[in-house]
């Protein structure tokens, strides 16, 4: 009886596509627009991400996020490295500031200070030059997504377009003279400012006098360390925060989830998204049940169980259901490879399939349920009114 | 009639309809009996209760009172699941409106009474074909419904009735949405295929054309039996 429910299913092409059209429709707005949110949200931490070689980041107590940085005093840095269980600290500078480009404008910049030693929290994937180079005289190292669109020279031709920084270019940093002498890859900020990175001793010197200007300390921790009570450790003889990495992303994440319109915003749209693509698919699946009441009437008639019909109807639901499902997962997948080097945020994971796969099955239970008692509480004998 | 068993018997029939708040009294006390072999036809006014009547002898509807037994079983009495059962292996139905599914071919519309009772695809279809070849459909078996006409969609209807064997075969209005030539040749073919020693046919029409192919003919207005010629 499978087939004859394929049959019935697939018979009318018009309405089939119908349904189809409305399941992906829902899945592809189910995990599209989560799969932007997630993107963006990913953003918020992606400078903790980058810098991967650290367990531990140490900072004020009161910092709230990534780019809320509250300085600290150089000595804090050799408290830190006291602390038993620390393998090593170093120091980062991270701040905000203005960047004088060649046809006069002023773009504001995350410049990102790095231990004159060791380069610890560099740049993760290096696109033109090397991490070393930032030892050479006024070096700087750009990230292509900068360079691309904001620190750009203007073009010579009147009108035309302007041209992309490069290596050996110089830039002013706060009145500083600071010379081009890498381009990096690195994941996309919330901020969308350029970064700018340098040395630890060469920040110092673009930022503007104050007496505090170590925003991070990063720790390695000693081998087989735990690192929940090394944070601990770190708190208790300093007074100031220490998180592990994860820790750090989350509590940026969360910040950005409970202080800004993003979480909503976005849970709006998804919402909507779930109820129209649930109304359509739902609606059309109802409607083809009734379109097709009479010819389950003939089945019954015929001597067919209600228990054979609701797998008939259950099967069909599943079809479109699966189709549908693959469909608009498959199309957001698309929309997502087409916007990979693009400014869209974009972020699929496992969980949002789950997600989009749930809401597809709820929407197709939902119809067949309606549309499965309606074929219960059908009388037989509706097959002999012409 | 003697060496022919008795395939429907009902008595005391009786099935009232709630609609609006008011009864209506579709069946009143119908006696009725029709044996294998016979082709018993059930005329009368719209309204009269004949579609009722067929569909409480097809086991599709339950009587409010009285009893109606085919083949010896009071289908009343069975369970739903029992009922189910019987119906598909023991009737066989014929529509007026014909009620082929119109996505399945010919062949795959014939073989749904087989697929019902349990028969294996190729084989029901393989049956199936054979049957149409029957009714003289041997050259339309992969035809969609919406391809064939009135009277080959009620043709395939007939072979779909008559697959699994069934000792009864009720029809409801056979001829009506047929022209005069084609309802004469359906009703051969019934008279002629369906119709055996060990088969009861049971045809409710408005028809007059048709009247001369019955052996019987209950003659019926306002639920009851007026008279049986």
């Amino acid at each position: 009886m499978y087939h004859i429910a394929l049959k019935m299913l697939t018979g009318d092409r018009g309405k089939y596509l119908g349904i189809i059209m409305g399941l992906t429709f829902a899945s592809l707005i189910m995990t599209q627009q989560p799969a932007i949110f997630l993107g963006l949200m990913t953003r918020t931490y992606s400078f903790i991400t980058d810098v991967s070689l650290p367990d531990i980041w140490v900072m004020d107590s009161k910092v709230q996020f990534v780019d809320d940085i509250k300085p600290l005093q150089d000595t804090e840095l050799y408290r830190v490295r006291g602390v038993s269980g620390v393998e090593w600290a170093t120091p980062m500078y991270k701040g905000l500031l203005r960047a004088r480009l060649a046809n006069g404008t002023f773009q504001s910049c995350f410049v990102v200070g790095l231990d004159d030693a060791t380069l610890i929290g560099g740049p993760p994937i290096m696109l033109e030059g090397n991490i070393e180079d930032l030892r050479r005289s006024d070096g700087v190292i750009v990230d292509i997504d900068g360079v691309r669109d904001k620190l750009t020279r203007p073009s010579r031709e009147p009108g035309g377009k302007s041209v992309p920084i490069k290596v050996g270019d110089s830039l002013e940093v706060n009145d500083h003279r600071a010379v081009v002498v890498g381009i990096a890859k690195i994941s996309r900020t919330f901020q969308a400012q350029p970064i700018i990175y340098t040395t630890y001793s060469r920040a110092k010197s673009y930022a503007p006098r104050e007496r505090k200007l170590l925003s991070f300390i990063l720790v390695k921790a000693k081998s087989g360390q735990d690192f929940s009570m090394l944070t601990r450790r770190i708190r208790e003889s300093t007074g100031l925060a220490a998180y592990t990495r994860q820790e750090f992303m989350d509590l940026t994440y969360d910040y950005f989830m409970k202080n800004t319109g993003i979480p909503i915003n976005f849970g709006i749209s998804v919402l909507l998204g779930f109820m129209v693509g649930a109304a359509i698919a739902g609606q059309t699946f109802y409607n083809f049940t009734l379109d097709n009441l009479r010819q389950f009437g003939v089945l019954k008639a015929m001597g067919t169980s209600n228990r054979t019909l609701l797998k008939m109807i259950l099967l069909q639901a599943i079809l479109v259901g699966s189709i549908g499902y693959g469909l608009g997962v498959g199309s957001t997948a698309l929309f997502g490879y087409f916007m990979h080097d693009t400014i869209l945020a974009f972020k699929f994971t496992w969980q949002l399939l789950i997600f989009s796969g749930v809401g597809i099955g709820l929407i197709c239970i939902f119809a067949a349920v309606i549309s499965i008692l309606k074929v219960i509480r059908l009388e037989p004998a509706v097959v002999f009114k012409s | 009639m003697s060496v022919h068993t008795l395939a429907v018997r009902c008595r005391n029939i009786v099935k009232v309809y709630e609609t609006g708040g008011q009864k209506v009294t579709a069946l009143d006390g119908i006696d009725l009996d029709i044996a294998t072999g016979e082709l018993m036809m059930l005329v009368g006014p719209s309204g009269c209760g004949k579609t009722t009547l067929i569909s409480v002898i097809a086991g599709i509807l339950d009587q409010d009172e009285g009893s109606c037994e085919v083949f010896g079983k009071d289908l009343a009495a069975m369970s739903d699941q029992k009922k189910l059962a019987f119906r598909a292996s023991h009737i066989g139905f014929v529509f007026q409106a014909f009620n082929l599914l119109p996505s399945l071919t010919a062949t795959e519309n014939v073989s749904v009474p087989l697929l019902i009772n349990g028969v294996k695809r190729v084989e029901a279809e393989r049956r199936a074909n054979s049957i149409l070849e029957e009714v003289g459909l041997g050259d339309r078996t992969t035809s969609l419904p919406a391809q064939l006409s009135g009277g080959q969609q009620q043709r395939v209807a007939i072979a779909r009735a008559l697959i699994h064997d069934p000792g009864l075969i009720v029809c409801d209005e056979p001829t009506s949405a047929l022209d005069h030539e084609t309802g004469h040749t359906i009703m051969q073919l019934l008279k002629s295929t369906v119709l055996q020693a060990n088969r009861a046919l049971v045809i409710v029409t408005h028809d007059s054309r048709i009247f001369d192919f019955a052996d019987r003919t209950a003659k019926m207005d306002d639920g009851r039996i007026l008279k049986i010629m």
